[in-house]
């Protein structure tokens, strides 16, 4: 009678229980998180983990139950996920990507970002010389859609009702353009056409000055410059900036997918991604402030020195934040 | 260390080699054959993600409008709305993937559902910054082209139109052209989505075939020759498990037919073929079992070496 039972029976009969164990405190754990477990039963689920991970060989070499085996394949792998995953909660993560990855990656991104910057003044620039000598420049540098009646042959009233209104619509129109258009868009295209080895991120850069230089054009010439400029400027100096980051967030990685260097092309591309990830994620939160700052706070100050205080403080705030040496160095971690 | 396992290889036997199964050596040495998330899975999984999201702003939607009417359009009200409307949106586009991927799950709702996590292809940590990465990606595979699908300026669009389903297609493709289904996202952070079912443990076949027979025992004295227990292998083992565990009645009799025939097993008077293949199962698998001891591992019936 006893010599019919299987070997491999006896061996789970043996071993069940903790296998069960484990995979309780794992639901456990997943249900909530790694808090929701007791000290006694933390200390255990690594323990638990090798004894399974064990049982698992012996079952693999053993045993020919198909169930059994797939069992122990998907409770160990739950359970390593565990024990070597990461154990901190969302919002803990989220709270080092504000206070050390994405300066961390501003800062590692230093080069490319002044590349940007000089791209973007270098168009600002040429445009708003041409548009100074022909206003006709004007329109092949400024798609229509941002137009609004803002063009060189508007009168200097006009031009100046576009600087100072109080309408609330345009709150409206402002934000939506905000979301789903152009200052997302622009920061969007420069990071992803990265890939084609930076020269649209660059062209993006350039063209994204032109604009801006084409727009001042316009009002300077008609003795509206400084006014402008605190138009501008109020929401610009965060806009700008962040465009700029996606625009060197775009040129590590196509730098990366250039030049890969002693990696293989793929691990360099991957390394490279995930600080301009991280780049990226605080550009999103950049412009979410410039829309903030569009959308409501120009509507609502209309008086020109303010919108330049503003912009100053924005600037100074932005730059000290991230370039500012940190005074505790915690290495990102990489796995 | 970690190639303790290969010293065992030949006593093993290779594991059923897939196509969606990927090594992961844990630091203890055993290798758990991670299988990947097929590209079928992975646009479900969306899917369900994308609806739950559109759940969210259709009720979203509904707040706000309920929001204005109650408002009755005064002043500037509305637009209020619509603006906090508009950044609701957009949090919910950029934060419901990353935040379910942060934690401890690494899986949306959609992945869970379908038994899905995303993890690191190097098998270490998955980083946050890897989460940040392969989301920010999304952002241009799928909503950034659906945004210039949607918002219709002028007539010459037809080309941006066309352009957008270009690029949207190369993104939405890209999975079935690698060998991993990699997503651009996943690519460029070095992540990978695999499966993470979770499974109950099931009672042995073994043991309850063993409970039931003595039951079956008046049926007849199953005893099988040295012989008739060669004729099958681990394939035919594992699939006979499956149908004793359904237990339909008419692949019982089919399957219990057909073996009868091949191993040359005449019927008993009283004999079913459940206690046919209860007793044919146990004997087999405890002959391979105990070869399976010797270091001989036979694959299925066409497995003649000695």
């Amino acid at each position: 009678m006893a010599e019919l039972r299987l070997k491999s029976f006896r061996f789970r009969a043996e071993r069940e229980a903790d296998w069960l164990r484990l995979d309780a405190l794992l639901s456990k754990a997943e249900a909530r998180s790694a808090a929701a477990l007791s000290d006694d039963e933390l200390l255990a689920v690594p323990v638990l983990y090798r004894s399974s991970l064990s049982s698992l060989s012996v079952a693999r070499a053993t045993s020919l139950d198909r169930a059994l085996i797939d069992y122990l394949e998907s409770l160990c792998t739950r359970a390593y996920f565990f024990v070597y995953g990461t154990r901190s909660s969302a919002l803990e993560r989220i709270g080092g990507f504000f206070a050390r990855d994405w300066p961390a990656a501003a800062k590692a991104a230093w080069r490319e970002t002044l590349v940007c910057a000089i791209l973007t003044v270098l168009g600002a620039v040429a445009a708003y010389v041409l548009v100074m000598h022909d206003p006709e420049w004007f329109y092949a540098f400024v798609p229509q859609g941002l137009v609004e009646g803002r063009g060189p042959d508007a009168s200097t009233a006009a031009l100046r009702a576009t600087l100072f209104d109080s309408q609330h619509n345009q709150l409206l129109s402002v934000m939506a353009t905000f979301l789903f258009t152009h200052n997302a868009g622009v920061a969007l295209l420069a990071f992803a056409l990265g890939f084609a080895f930076c020269l649209p991120s660059a062209l993006l850069m350039v063209d994204n000055g032109c604009v801006l230089g084409a727009f001042l054009a316009v009002f300077v010439h008609h003795g509206l410059g400084v006014e402008v400029g605190g138009w501008l400027m109020i929401h610009g100096v965060t806009e700008l900036f962040a465009t700029m980051l996606a625009g060197a967030a775009g040129f590590r990685i196509g730098t990366a997918l250039a030049f890969p260097g002693e990696l293989t092309r793929m691990e360099s591309v991957s390394q490279a991604g995930r600080s301009a990830a991280v780049l990226m994620g605080g550009v999103m939160v950049m412009l979410f402030c410039a829309g903030i700052l569009e959308g409501v706070g120009r509507q609502l100050i209309q008086v020109t020195w303010v919108r330049y205080a503003i912009a100053v403080s924005s600037g100074v705030i932005w730059i000290t934040y991230l370039y500012a040496p940190r005074a505790t160095k915690v290495a990102v971690s990489h796995g | 260390m970690a190639k303790a396992p290969e010293a065992w290889a030949p006593v093993i036997g290779p594991p059923a080699e897939s196509r969606f199964e990927r090594e992961l050596v844990t630091p203890e040495g055993v290798d758990l054959r991670l299988r990947l998330a097929e590209a079928s899975e992975r646009a479900a999984a969306f899917l369900l993600d994308a609806a739950i999201m559109v759940g969210i702003l259709v009720v979203l939607t509904a707040v706000a409008i309920g929001a204005m009417i109650g408002a009755g359009g005064k002043g500037g009200t509305p637009q209020i709305i619509m603006v906090i409307w508009l950044l609701g949106f957009f949090l919910l586009r950029n934060a419901y993937f990353i935040l379910f991927e942060l934690t401890p799950k690494a899986a949306t709702p959609g992945k869970r559902a379908l038994g899905l996590r995303v993890a690191a292809r190097n098998g270490g940590r998955l980083t946050a910054d890897a989460i940040f990465a392969r989301n920010a990606m999304r952002e241009l595979e799928v909503f950034l082209p659906l945004s210039f699908l949607v918002s219709h300026t002028n007539q010459v669009d037809a080309w941006l139109d066309l352009l957008g389903i270009v690029w949207c297609s190369i993104f939405i493709f890209f999975p079935l052209f690698n060998r991993d289904r990699l997503r651009v996202g996943d690519l460029v952070a070095g992540t990978w989505v695999v499966k993470a079912p979770r499974r109950a443990l099931m009672a042995d076949v073994a043991e309850t075939a063993f409970a039931s027979k003595a039951a079956f025992a008046a049926q007849g004295d199953f005893a099988f020759s040295q012989a008739q227990l060669d004729a099958y292998g681990t394939k035919e083992l594992q699939v006979l498990e499956d149908v004793l565990r359904r237990t339909e009645v008419r692949t019982v009799t089919a399957v219990a037919d057909r073996i009868r025939g091949k191993i040359g097993w005449t019927r008993g008077p009283i004999e079913s073929d459940y206690a046919f293949l209860d007793a044919y199962y146990l004997a087999l698998r405890a002959r391979l079992e105990s070869r399976l001891l010797f270091g001989r591992r036979r694959r299925d019936k066409y497995d003649t070496a000695p």
